[in-house]
């Protein structure tokens, strides 16, 4: 029985799991250091910027029989500046030409399709202005301004203003670490890269919040007890939610997965791919920094919290006394059974009054009760 | 019915989940019997997958004048934009704005974009120009035109009278004919009459109209050009959409010229004018306006201190012209926008009164100020996609979106096993009310689908997919706590619930910014993951829940065949597991 269904359950039960919030340092490290690494390579490198940036057309062809090296010849001697040329999958060229103006451009289209003996009005030409991009990419920002605004607004009341600051730490870390995979690999930056980079908003915090939600419902009374401290409840919440996650991950991933390889491999450069490849690296980005960022954040934000501390005071010095006492050594075991439920009226009694319920076998009053 | 409940509030009705399924099945079946109903069956297809040309234009404005950039301004400029485009006989052709400072024009395949795109991408010019002569829409030569008994009168009658050549033009002074021979200039003045804005404040004044006949000196040394014009304006046949198109385009202000122009009553009619003595940059500002007074909508114009003193100048002629020689025609792209006779001399401030409705007077006031507009349009992005490589696209994004929906599916059955079975469902749903949604919203809110939308559909099915899992994963964990499965569909849902609507809520949030901030293709984008957001809820509240409380019921699900997804030893339930039956299903070793 090794199997994910399998290791959700221990997952669920704490029997397993892993110490995110315990070592969150390391994380913290690990997420700096890829951040830094971001930086740099976007302050050396810089971001390759498509012809929407700098103005410039391209031409697609239909199915042709000229050569890659011929078309660029071609285009050269046409317009004068350096052309890439990609052949896609179905033996159709792309023809990429920056700094042409939309005057130029149809000149130019129309020498290339009598230099390749196609039809002038076969080839397609998409001509910008070189100012198109630049105001996507106000507009972009703009929109990750209000957008952030109005996430931490909500978040913080829907949650508290802690989740709020670590969700949004939590994107602002997804959006540097697509932009710095962007400038180190060198991938062009497009709208449709600009596109894709804001949806990454939508889809980062989703994960994010599925955790969050976890771990609002599992700390609701967590001043009453002296068991767990919060930290160790939010650790609870990121293994039992885990496997939610992985999965929520792995579902949307396949979608854009498919485009960015059958959509890309069709049609090679193009919208379908600028989003799909930078959805697809925020989303993993997303997942990552919902478990390993966000929420350890929380716990580390809240456990400044007097209330808080003297919460995780009370219960050390709880297992303490238990130690010095030889009582079941409790100590690092993060299991949670009775992470109170939202009371569900007139439902299994299961709520707060469990905590002291845990381990093996245990009898639990809920699971008994008949209905 | 379901285990009994006590006074849970989860909607969904878990009361009557069969209910709630018939509700929403009813609600398809509607959507998809409006599609069929209404013949709109499929979505309609963008420029970027139908084939034709896009062009995206941006307003800037003039050096000082930074608020010139404003809805008003657009609004006007997409008019006169869609008026040139239309004028190329394209019909289809869509002028919208997009966002505060962009015009996006769709012209559909089988159009010379080129000639387009020159066309669109240049300031409109208005010029007041003296009229010379009105005649009827048709050619000279006896054609079907709005009235016969004009044309044959119109030929011999316009040789004479378009003598203001362009000798007239330099000395500025606008030697306007005797003109026209008795029968032309009495149906000039009718038709002047009717003209669409005729009539100007000179009702008002009281001024004697057409007074005198100022014979007005005719320059024989234009003859040769005149002829020419004459000749053009003979032939003018101003009932062909491609004839008005042509006419007067490309003429210069300094030279007579000849122009079409509708009259009060929606008629055609041909204008011979004079070279622009006034130029829209002249006019400051104008807007219809109601005159409490008289009751009746007018269009006040202001002038520039340059431009009251020209227009001082013109009317004064004018107004001392009989008709229809007292007219001056406002020409926009060529196009004669309304021919008001003057019977005064005017200045800085000037009305244009006719019988205009509220809509016509604003129009034409939005017209005379675009004249004035600081505004001027560059051509930021022109995209042609020729049908098959549309096609093609659209090809290659259903196949991705396919093959996305099929991995999804395949890990869904191998993870959830008969619960993918719900999930399956749902998409399908999911899928039906997007798609007929689209094709719905096509002509209702001229929604068309374009690269990005289907790329936003085909990521949404990731998001679709996540809200069942959230339901799933907590129905799992209910289990895991020894319930059985009918409580533990129903304990999980309002957490569930609350899980996916928060996220589904962000998910939403991120779309409708990305909608109101962006332009262009990507407010398709925006759209599609925002409606799909949206049906996501509406889904999973009234299909998924209850389908999953009906399916509670049934023996597959309850005793937790190993197939189902809800095996509760599979699941790890701890033993002392639900009384009511014991499931001895053996472990299942092929799962994973």
């Amino acid at each position: 029985m090794s199997r994910l269904g399998n290791l959700g359950a221990r997952l669920y039960r704490g029997e397993v799991g892993y110490d995110f919030v315990g070592k969150r340092k390391l994380w913290y490290g690990i997420s700096i250091l890829i951040t830094i690494t971001a930086i740099v390579g976007l302050a050396v490198r810089g971001l390759n910027m498509g012809i929407e940036f700098k103005g410039g057309a391209v031409f697609t062809t239909p199915k042709t029989s000229v050569s890659v090296s011929q078309a660029q010849e071609y285009a050269q001697e046409a317009t004068g500046h350096p052309a890439i040329v990609q052949k896609l999958g179905n033996d159709t060229l792309r023809i990429q030409v920056s700094e042409l103006d939309t005057a130029e451009a149809n000149q130019v289209g129309r020498q290339l399709a009598e230099d390749m003996d196609i039809p002038a009005g076969k080839i397609n030409a998409e001509l910008v202005g070189p100012s198109w991009g630049a105001q996507i990419a106000n507009k972009a920002w703009t929109g990750l301004g209000v957008f952030m605004i109005l996430v931490v607004i909500y978040l913080a009341i829907a949650f508290e203003w802690r989740m709020a600051v670590a969700a949004l730490v939590a994107l602002i870390h997804d959006i540097t670490i697509t932009v710095g995979v962007y400038a180190l690999v060198g991938f062009e930056v497009t709208p449709g890269t600009v596109i894709g980079l804001l949806t990454i908003l939508g889809y980062s915090l989703y994960d994010t919040v599925v955790v969050f939600d976890s771990l609002k419902e599992g700390t609701k009374d967590i001043t009453k007890q002296t068991r767990w401290t919060y930290g160790e409840i939010a650790n609870r919440s990121i293994n039992s939610t885990l496997v939610r996650s992985i999965n929520t991950t792995v579902v949307a991933l396949l979608p854009v997965a498919g485009l960015l390889f059958i959509g890309g491999g069709f049609l090679g450069a193009g919208m379908l791919n600028d989003i799909s490849l930078s959805l697809f690296v925020g989303l993993a980005a997303g997942a990552y920094s919902s478990i390993f960022i966000a929420t350890p954040l929380v716990a580390d934000l809240k456990e400044r919290e007097p209330a808080i501390r003297a919460l995780k005071k009370r219960v050390l010095a709880k297992r303490e006394a238990a130690a010095a006492r030889g009582d079941s050594a409790e100590d690092g075991d993060l299991e949670h059974h009775g992470e109170p439920r939202d009371a569900a009226p007139g439902e299994a009694t299961a709520a707060g009054a469990v905590v002291g319920q845990r381990g093996r076998g245990r009898g639990r009053p809920s699971s008994g009760r008949r209905r | 019915m379901a285990a009994p409940k006590k006074g849970r509030k989860a909607p969904g009705g878990q009361g009557r989940p069969g209910r709630t399924l018939a509700l929403m099945l009813v609600v398809m079946a509607a959507l998809v019997g409006g599609m069929f109903w209404s013949g709109e069956t499929t979505p309609r297809l963008g420029i970027d997958l139908a084939g034709g040309t896009t062009i995206t234009l941006k307003a800037e404005a003039e050096p000082g004048k930074e608020g010139a950039v404003n809805e008003t301004n657009m609004n006007t400029a997409v008019g006169i934009i869609e008026r040139r485009v239309n004028g190329l006989g394209v019909s289809e052709a869509e002028v919208q704005t997009q966002g505060r400072e962009n015009i996006i024009v769709n012209i559909p395949k089988g159009t010379n974009s080129e000639q387009a795109q020159k066309q669109v991408g240049t300031t409109a010019r208005l010029y007041f120009r003296p009229v010379l002569n009105v005649l009827p829409a048709g050619p000279a030569t006896p054609e079907p035109s709005g009235s016969p008994s004009a044309s044959p009168s119109g030929s011999p009658g316009a040789s004479p009278s378009g003598e203001p050549g362009e000798q007239a033009a330099d000395g500025g002074e606008k030697a306007t004919a005797p003109s026209a021979s008795p029968t032309t200039q009495g149906r000039a003045v009718t038709d002047a009459l009717k003209a669409p804005s005729p009539t100007p404040s000179g009702a008002a004044s009281g001024q004697p109209e057409s007074t005198q006949s100022p014979a007005p000196v005719p320059t024989p040394s234009g003859a040769a050009t005149d002829s020419a014009l004459e000749r053009q304006f003979a032939a003018l046949n101003c009932l062909d959409p491609k004839a008005r198109a042509n006419a007067g385009k490309d003429a210069q202000p300094e030279q007579p010229t000849v122009a079409c122009g509708k009259n009060s009553i929606g008629g055609w009619e041909k204008y011979l004018l004079g070279p622009a003595e006034v130029d829209g940059r002249d006019v400051d500002d104008a807007k219809g306006v109601l005159d409490p007074q008289r009751g009746i909508w007018i269009v006040q114009m202001d002038f520039t201190s340059a431009g009251a003193k020209k227009f001082a100048k013109i009317t004064g002629k004018l107004s001392q012209q009989p008709s229809p020689l007292n007219q001056f025609a406002i020409v926009l792209d060529g196009e004669v926008v309304s021919a008001p006779q003057v019977n005064q001399t005017l200045s800085a401030n000037a009305e244009i009164s006719g019988n205009f409705d509220q809509q016509s007077a604003q129009d034409l006031g939005n017209i005379l100020s675009y004249g004035a507009l600081p505004l001027s349009f560059n051509v930021e992005t022109v995209t042609t996609v020729t049908p098959a490589l549309g096609g093609e696209q659209l090809k290659a994004g259903l196949i991705a979106g396919a093959i996305g929906l099929a991995l999804v599916v395949i890990y869904l059955v191998v993870y959830y096993r008969g619960l993918s079975v719900v999930a399956l469902l749902s998409l399908l749903v999911s899928g039906v009310l997007t798609y007929s949604l689209m094709s719905l919203l096509g002509p209702a809110i001229g929604f068309a689908l374009n690269l990005p939308a289907v790329c936003g559909a085909i990521v949404a099915i990731g998001i679709t997919a996540d809200s069942f899992i959230v339901y799933f994963e907590r129905i799992r964990d209910e289990i895991r706590e020894g319930r059985t499965l009918r409580p533990a569909v129903e304990r999980a849902w309002p957490r569930a619930r609350r899980t996916i609507l928060v996220s589904d809520f962000v998910s939403f949030l991120a779309a409708a910014v990305l909608f109101v901030v962006t332009v262009g293709k990507v407010q398709g984008f925006a759209f599609t993951l925002g409606l799909t957001t949206l049906l996501d809820v509406v889904v999973v509240f009234f299909f998924t829940k209850p389908l999953m409380t009906i399916l509670a019921r049934t023996k597959f699900f309850a005793s937790g065949h190993p197939w189902s997804g809800l095996d509760p030893k599979r699941l790890g339930a701890k033993p002392p597991l639900r009384r009511s039956r014991r499931v001895s299903a053996p472990v299942d070793p092929k799962e994973a």
